[in-house]
């Protein structure tokens, strides 16, 4: 048994999800490799290479993987999954993107989003917006599985790096080609990293007012997230989605601000540790989730708590 | 240009699911169902580029139970031109759906075939990607902007960090992001016409694709509930309450 780990990463740093992969990978069974795969991607190798429990690590750079396109990655991942009984990456945009497109090349059927590994065959994956879990068996002969990153802690620093492979790349498919992105710099943590987060709902009402909460943000060191509600009403762009169909989080604290708590939303966020709600709507669902809430005009409440901290 | 749209019968989005006392499976005996809201999404995108005549026929399919047949006139009163239902009672995972669509693209021949994201109660998010894999057409995942240019359709697709700009040669596969378009109400009038529509009916062996499930449903179980909180009074309590009783800040 041994287990290929598809690293996301920046081209120099690994992105959040690919530590925690690499846990999820370890109980998997085996030797774990980690494949880090980009238009030039060496620092990305190296950080691949200290993560605690990476035996050998697969660098291979060329302009095909610019964007990580799924046509040119999955042309590469294909031929190689052979010698591996699992193939693996975190369940973000990225690792959705790629790995169904893999898992469909080797006839087999992939398993999404999985929280935990019961045994090197069977898993656990919340369905229905995380209300029901479902466990799952696998008898396909390579199991391809995308990792949500809040199921596993993310992989340490190994006392020495493992040893690092160049791999030549396959050809470019020709099908599709990146045209860059626009992407927000951010002096914040990355809202699926941050040990804190402050998010806003419909109730902020308008872009402006945002600002409340992240001023917020910047007292408690804090990323910044927002509702499905808000992002559709233009307030903050789409990469600060918190849901079942944006981004799962579970920070020590999740401060949810004229957020009424959809289902959703919910199956976002339900899993942090600290949740606080603020909103002047008594009867607001998001109240049953919360740890302490707060029945107050935000208005009021944010600029108030932003002062006292 | 032949579009084809697939359209998942799903359990409401608002209801809240509830387990089987076995284990087995979720209760879904007389529970609202619904169009599965990124279909929609993908269906008003069809329509709205037939409207701009850049679609001249779209072709609406679902896999499953007789009752998908209301989801299919559903995409006929938005506006698709027929429908076609795989039928079957097996639960079909997103490797058999692809198969299944293959047989029909490869049958029907569409120049872009547009689907949703995700199914809001599996919350797969494969089934786009592994069809367009089979066919060996590239894909276009979680687009919030499509435009066709000769040859070729150019997306903005929603990513982690941002937006994202790709271009892919048509024929091509793309599934639909949230803020790609609101889907329409469907009108009484809108309603009845589509009783009219061709609605064809197909069984997945006719297409020579086998649906059998590979992954095996072990048990289902909720998730265990989070503890009762406590309503503050005000901002003060809050912060003593973070710093002192959960020691967060």
């Amino acid at each position: 048994m041994a287990v290929l780990v598809i690293a996301e990463h920046d081209g120099k740093s690994l992105r959040p999800g690919t530590a925690n992969a690499v846990t999820a990978a370890g109980r998997m069974g085996g030797d774990v490799t980690v494949l880090t795969a980009g238009l030039q991607c060496g620092a990305a190798a190296q950080a691949a290479a200290r993560l605690a429990g990476v035996k050998k690590v697969l660098l291979c750079e060329a302009p095909q993987y610019e964007g990580f396109l799924a046509e040119n990655l999955a042309a590469l991942i294909v031929p190689l999954a052979a010698g591996y009984s699992h193939v693996v990456a975190p369940a973000t945009g990225f690792g959705k993107n790629l790995m169904p497109r893999v898992a469909a090349q080797l006839d087999v059927q992939q398993v999404s989003d999985i929280s935990a590994v019961e045994s090197p065959d069977t898993f656990v994956r919340p369905i229905y917006a995380g209300n029901v879990l479902a466990t799952v068996q696998s008898g396909d002969r390579i199991k391809v599985v995308t990792v949500r990153a809040t199921g596993f802690d993310a992989a340490g620093e190994s006392a020495a790096p493992a040893p690092i492979e160049t791999l030549a790349p396959a050809a470019d498919a020709g099908l599709s080609k990146f045209n860059g992105q626009e992407v927000h710099k951010s002096d914040r943590p990355e809202l699926t990293a941050a040990r804190v987060i402050v998010s806003g709902g419909r109730g902020m009402g308008s872009a402006e007012n945002f600002k409340i909460l992240e001023a917020l943000a910047d007292k408690l060191g804090a990323a910044v997230g927002a509702s499905r509600a808000a992002v559709d009403s233009g307030f903050v762009p789409n990469d600060y989605q918190v849901g079942q169909t944006g981004k799962i989080v579970a920070p020590e604290l999740y401060i949810a601000v004229g957020i009424s708590g959809a289902i959703q939303h919910l199956a976002g966020m339900k899993d942090s540790k600290v949740i606080v709600a603020i909103n002047k709507d008594a009867e607001a669902p998001i109240f049953a989730v919360a740890n302490y809430w707060l029945v107050e005009d935000l208005f009021k409440a944010v600029p108030e708590l932003t002062k006292e901290l | 240009m032949k579009v084809l749209v697939t359209v998942k019968r799903v359990v409401d989005p608002q209801v809240k699911v509830r387990v089987k006392s076995d284990g087995s499976g979720v209760q879904t005996a007389n529970i609202k169902m619904a169009m599965n809201p990124f279909c929609e999404i993908a269906v008003e995108q069809a329509v709205r580029m037939k409207e701009a005549g850049v679609v001249t026929e779209i072709v609406a399919v679902s896999i499953g139970a007789p009752q998908c047949q209301e989801t299919l006139r559903t995409a006929m009163a938005m506006g698709a031109d027929r429908g076609i239902l795989v039928e079957t009672g097996v639960e079909v995972q997103p490797l058999g759906i692809a198969k299944v669509l293959k047989a029909i693209v490869d049958k029907e021949s569409p120049r872009l075939v547009i689907m949703g994201k995700q199914g809001v109660d599996d919350d797969n998010n494969q089934s786009g990607q592994m069809l367009a894999a089979l066919l060996g057409w590239p894909q276009g995942t979680f687009i919030s902007a499509i435009a066709i240019n000769g040859d070729s359709a150019d997306c903005v697709r929603e990513i982690d960090s941002g937006l994202e700009k790709v271009t892919l040669r048509l024929p091509a596969v793309v599934t639909t992001d949230l803020r790609l378009n609101e889907p329409r109400y469907v009108t009484l009038p809108n309603i009845m016409k589509a009783k009219k529509k061709p609605l064809e009916v197909v069984k997945p062996e006719a297409l020579g694709v086998d649906v059998a499930p590979r992954l095996k449903i072990l048990k289902v179980q909720e998730p265990a509930r989070r503890g009762a909180g406590v309503k503050v009074a005000d901002v003060k309590e809050l912060v003593a309450k973070l710093k002192h009783e959960a020691k967060v800040i």
